[in-house]
């Protein structure tokens, strides 16, 4: 049970990781928190969903999900925010506009009941370990986090494009001043950071469901992830991805009914001890 | 406009409000192909503006200002850095998170830096771009600070962050350098360091300085310009500075 219980905290950690490294480095760069990135999530959830059904092949399904999505997010960073650049409350509050549209058209579309994406043969059954029977699934999830995990550390590390991201989070005045595009940066990021929510939406709708509602609440959880692990903060997202996803699991076997009061409280704590964050250096 | 071409920097009826305030008034100044200038002024006489409004990070409200005969007034931050401009700013503005190397690479944006034959330059480790990382350990040394690469620049002290900030500025060989009060917060020994470095580095440069050690500033240029309330009031050589009546008021009243 205790075994278990890890095994689903990581699980649920892996995914709101996938989730959430994309929303904090677009947030770092951009100042601005997407609240669109739940309804990236959903909508990925659901086109995973359709394609899958249609092509009667899960991996289309995971690709078109986080390729539609990527296109979305590219499309309101270039027509919408980019016209707004500067302006936290006008951000805001495109973000949020677009999250309830998003929401609702997914309701018009695809209706309000529940639904599960199949998982794929490939990916059924357990392994056993010590007493537990782990689901395949389950360390398909967690591995395919580490391997995101790896590429983006990679890339931000040792590339070109990375060094770039990392020096906007650090200090994004003067990346314009050295003569970086900047602007070029910041939609590739958000563009990448949609593809993963899709990517996310549809590994996620698999292993949990495909429900209108789903996106606040993955939203939420993954706010929740940047708030205690840092914001712009790559290692504090794994951290806190970790700890939101251990007290999910544990809460929810062990204190079902303190569960939600178990993850905010942490958050609570942190902003009054620690506000940027555990490993977080940007305050405004 | 073939008068700009001859010229560095020349600025036209620069204007700049914020607010009801008129923070840059109708500013007109030539800065000769090889010349440099001192930038001098009491505090908020509009000197750290007019450098905003010289790399583009603050927008002109009117008039025109040109790098080498290109009309940059309405272009952008990158554009005039690729023109050739560079600046330092008064309180270090570096990437603290990241290492002395990884900063100057920033720095290293313009064409002649990039990579040929290299088909996803931005994919490629960074460290692989021969070219630059040549001009990083070049750029350091000259700096002085060729054993602190591989150090946080926020682990750094105050007057090492200036000679990165400096390396910063040289790395991609800019024509016009301007300097924020690069001996700002310096001890006297670190000033004569920066003092002889800027000294070095101002070889062919054209360079604007903005400094209120005055005997350091002539050590570079003798070309004097004093800024009072968002206007040039006098322009010249020391001693036709001295003499000028509008300065002795301005410096009376401080």
């Amino acid at each position: 049970m205790l075994l278990m219980t890890f095994i689903n905290g990581l699980t649920i950690a892996a995914l709101l990781f996938i989730m959430a490294v994309g929303l904090n480095l677009s947030f770092g760069l951009l100042r601005i928190v997407n609240l669109t990135h739940g309804s990236f999530y959903l909508l990925g959830g659901y086109i995973g969903l359709y394609v899958y059904k249609a092509t009667e092949s899960w991996i289309f399904g995971i690709v078109a999900a986080g390729i539609v999505v990527a296109i979305i997010a590219f499309i309101e960073e270039f027509t919408l925010l980019r016209r707004v650049r500067g302006k936290p409350t006008l951000e805001t509050l495109i973000t949020l506009s677009l999250a309830i549209i998003i929401s609702d058209l997914l309701i018009v579309i695809w209706g309000g009941n529940p639904k599960t994406i199949k998982i794929p043969e490939l990916l059924k059954g357990y392994v056993t370990l010590f007493d537990a029977n782990v689901p395949i699934y389950n360390i398909f999830i967690f591995c395919f986090a580490c391997f995101i995990c790896l590429t983006l550390w990679l890339i931000l590390q040792k590339t070109k494009i990375g060094m770039i991201i990392r020096a906007g989070v650090d200090n994004f005045e003067i990346t314009s001043t050295l003569g970086i595009n900047i602007q070029l940066v910041f939609t590739l990021v958000f563009t990448a950071a949609g593809f993963l929510a899709g990517i996310g939406g549809a590994i996620g709708g698999t292993y949990l469901m495909v429900a209108p509602g789903e996106d606040w609440r993955i939203l939420t959880y993954t706010l929740l992830v940047i708030i205690i692990g840092g914001m712009g903060s790559f290692g504090g997202t794994i951290v806190g991805s970790i700890i939101i996803g251990m007290i999910f699991s544990f809460g929810n076997v062990y204190v079902p009914q303190f569960s939600l009061f178990l993850m905010f409280a942490p958050v609570a704590i942190t902003l009054v001890i620690r506000p940027k964050g555990l490993f977080g250096r940007i305050t405004s | 406009m073939h008068t700009e071409k001859e010229h560095a920097i020349v600025l036209r009826n620069v204007n700049k409000s914020f607010g009801g305030v008129k923070a840059i008034d109708n500013v007109s100044f030539i800065l000769g192909h090889d010349k440099s200038a001192v930038l001098i002024g009491p505090n908020g006489a509009g000197k750290t503006t007019l450098f905003n409004l010289i790399t583009g990070e603050v927008p002109l409200d009117s008039g025109e200002i040109y790098i080498f005969g290109v009309d940059i007034s309405n272009s952008s931050v990158q554009k005039r850095s690729d023109l050739g401009l560079a600046r330092t700013y008064q309180i270090c503005n570096l990437f603290n998170g990241m290492t002395a190397e990884e900063n100057i690479y920033l720095a290293l944006n313009s064409n002649e830096w990039k990579s040929k034959r290299n088909k996803f330059p931005f994919l490629t480790p960074w460290q692989k771009n021969k070219n630059k990382m040549d001009r990083i350990k070049e750029v350091l040394k000259s700096v002085g600070l060729e054993d602190k690469k591989h150090i946080l620049v926020g682990n750094l002290s105050h007057g090492e962050q200036r000679q990165i900030e400096l390396g910063m500025a040289i790395a991609p060989d800019p024509k016009i350098m301007l300097l924020d009060e690069p001996m700002a917060g310096l001890s006297l020994t670190e000033r004569k360091f920066i003092n002889k470095l800027i000294l070095k580095l101002a070889v062919k440069k054209n360079i604007i300085v903005i400094e209120h050690d005055i005997d350091f500033a002539l050590n570079i240029t003798d070309n004097i310009m004093v800024l009072d309330h968002g206007k040039v009031i006098a322009e010249g050589s020391p001693e036709s500075i001295k003499g000028n009546v509008e300065v002795q008021k301005v410096y009376k009243m401080e």
